[in-house]
């Protein structure tokens, strides 16, 4: 299939999520972007929404976003901006063990700081426990709520959902 | 009688815009929609729209409706009939036959714009008369406008967009998903919506079908199976499933009735959704007079249907001598750019390529 496993699966290659993963030198210096938008769409708001400049301006309004990540600090806004839900912000930077992942959650009711929660793959497969770091709520209805993650630190690049531990009565956290 | 300069049917996306426009040059616009409310499909979109970030990009549908028929609302040149069906229109005389709350009135107007959007296509199968069995629109209708619940396990039926879509709203409304299937090979929709409901864990099908629906009194489940190079069902791949909703997004068709109704010419463009009028680049038809904007000149996405209505609503103000012909010609140019540019990407192919194909068989028409 033209497109490959992303337009048959939902789930994007593993060779597709490499592209948009900075060099290890970048990961070990603090916070970073990662944008998991792969096909041309009619789109543009993430550029416009980050104020560092680290997501390029678009030739045409079906360019695929490129980043900067000299100029991405990390600070998180293009991910609540981005009406595909396709943009996350991974630190592995956190502390030895753990590493925080701030992903656009649009459920309600929304997670409350220091909550268990069960984390989840691009397939929406459990990979671990994790804890809720700090929620940031958007302004309704307009907003996006951004729930930044403490997951361990080997899982940065595999969690992309959370689903909170008392849905299913159980702990993993 | 009651007369106007522009009537136009349909207070969706593109009726909106194209009255908004039109009234910024004077026109006297009549906005009649069957709905209570200004918005049309708009007002049970409670995703983020893509899109141009200076022109709505990142903004709800909802908040888009609710902005849209504020200034509808604050136009003194625009008069909008709610609650009101169009319910034919007579060629000879130019006149809409509308039933208002009051009761039936005649309309006669300079101009009319024909923005009445789709409707949703049934897919034949065992079952498929069965409670249970709906629309995808329906069910966005009755979850975002109504908050009721249409169940609490459903099949998805189609991949695209709004497939995909409503499927993210379901689970926001606290139904489970039980699984998406797609006919074709590969989804629809934008990969961006598929990645969103496959980290919901919802399993995504490609080549798959319904086989059947069935139970009693209403949906008691489903059965899927895999689809061979035929389209045929494979014995063997069957699924199974507990559901009691089936929700159908197999796609969209144009509504136009009225357009048939007018004489207007029409063509079969299956990449457009089914028949479609023919139509020039002011979006107007081969009848004089009569325009067209929106899901009904061909199914697309609302922003394209907001353009369109701009377009639209600049020419019909052009065509009653209300815009000076510079200011119209840069400002068309500017609106086809536009146009041409949200359909550039490889998801907008098909729908050039039928346009296309629609512009050639325009060329060979005379207006009747
Ligand atoms: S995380 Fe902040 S700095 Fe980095 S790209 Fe997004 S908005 Fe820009
Ligand atoms: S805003 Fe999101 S969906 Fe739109 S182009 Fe940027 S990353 Fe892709």
């Amino acid at each position: 299939m033209k497109g490959g496993i992303l337009l048959t699966t939902g789930v994007p290659s593993k060779e597709q999520v490499e592209s948009r993963t900075p060099p290890k030198s970048r990961r070990e210096r603090g916070p970073f972007v990662v944008i998991e938008c792969f096909q041309e769409i009619p789109c543009d708001p993430c550029h416009y929404s980050c104020k560092f400049g680290a997501i390029k301006q678009f030739e045409s309004i079906n360019d695929i976003p490129e980043v900067d990540w000299s100029k991405c600090t990390g600070c998180g806004v293009c991910v609540a901006a981005c009406p595909g839900l396709a943009i996350f912000v991974v630190d592995e930077t956190f502390s030895d063990t753990e590493c925080l992942i701030a992903i656009p959650y649009e459920f309600a009711p929304l997670p409350g700081k220091g909550d268990a929660v069960r984390l989840l793959d691009r397939a929406g497969q459990e990979v671990g426990g994790g804890f809720v770091h700090r929620v940031l709520p958007g302004k309704k209805p307009q907003g996006t709520p951004v729930v930044w993650l403490r997951a361990p630190k080997e899982l940065s690049m595999t969690v992309r959902n959370l689903e909170p531990v008392e849905k299913g009565g159980v702990s993993h956290g | 009688m009651k007369t106007t300069e522009l009537a136009i049917v349909g207070a969706g996306p593109a009726g909106v815009c194209a009255a908004l426009e039109a009234a910024s040059y004077g026109v006297k616009v009549t906005l009649i929609d069957r709905d209570d409310e200004i918005g049309g499909q708009l007002v049970k979109q409670t995703h983020k729209f893509f899109g141009w970030h200076e022109k709505s990009a990142g903004t709800r549908g909802i908040v888009i409706s609710r902005n849209l028929a504020g200034s509808v609302e604050e136009n003194a040149s625009i008069c909008f009939m709610g609650s009101t069906e169009a319910l034919g229109y007579y060629k000879d005389d130019g006149v809409l036959l509308l039933e208002t709350p009051q009761g039936i009135e005649k309309l006669k107007s300079g101009r009319l714009l024909i923005a009445t959007g789709a409707c949703e296509k049934m897919i034949l199968f065992p079952g498929n008369d069965l409670p249970g069995v709906y629309g995808a629109g329906a069910v966005q209708t009755l979850m975002n406008v109504h908050g009721v619940k249409p169940g609490d396990s459903v099949l998805m039926i189609g991949s695209g967009n709004i497939g995909l879509i409503v499927s993210y709203q379901l689970v926001q409304a606290g139904v489970k998903l039980a699984a998406l299937v797609e006919a074709l090979p590969g989804i629809g929709g934008y990969a961006v919506h598929a990645s969103k409901i496959r980290r919901l864990g919802i399993p995504i099908f490609t080549g798959y079908s319904i086989k059947e629906a069935y139970g009693t009194d209403c949906v008691e489940g489903a059965i899927i199976w895999q689809l061979d190079d035929n389209w045929q069902g494979i014995a063997g791949t069957e699924k199974d499933l507990n559901v009691d909703v089936v929700c159908l997004a197999t796609g969209l068709t144009p509504l136009c009735e009225f357009l048939w109704q007018a004489g207007a010419g029409m063509a079969y463009v299956p990449a457009l959704g089914g028949f479609v009028p023919l139509y020039d680049e002011n979006m107007k038809t081969t009848v004089d007079g009569i325009y067209v904007a929106g899901d009904v000149a061909g199914i697309e996405e609302a922003s394209t249907a907001m353009a369109e209505g701009r377009l639209a609503g600049l020419a019909i103000a052009n065509s009653l001598g209300k815009v000076s012909a510079g200011e119209f010609l840069e400002k068309r140019r500017v609106s086809l750019e536009e146009l041409e540019q949200l359909r550039a990407g490889p998801t907008g192919k098909a729908i050039v390529e039928g346009l296309a194909g629609l512009r050639g068989q325009m060329g060979k028409r005379v207006s009747v």
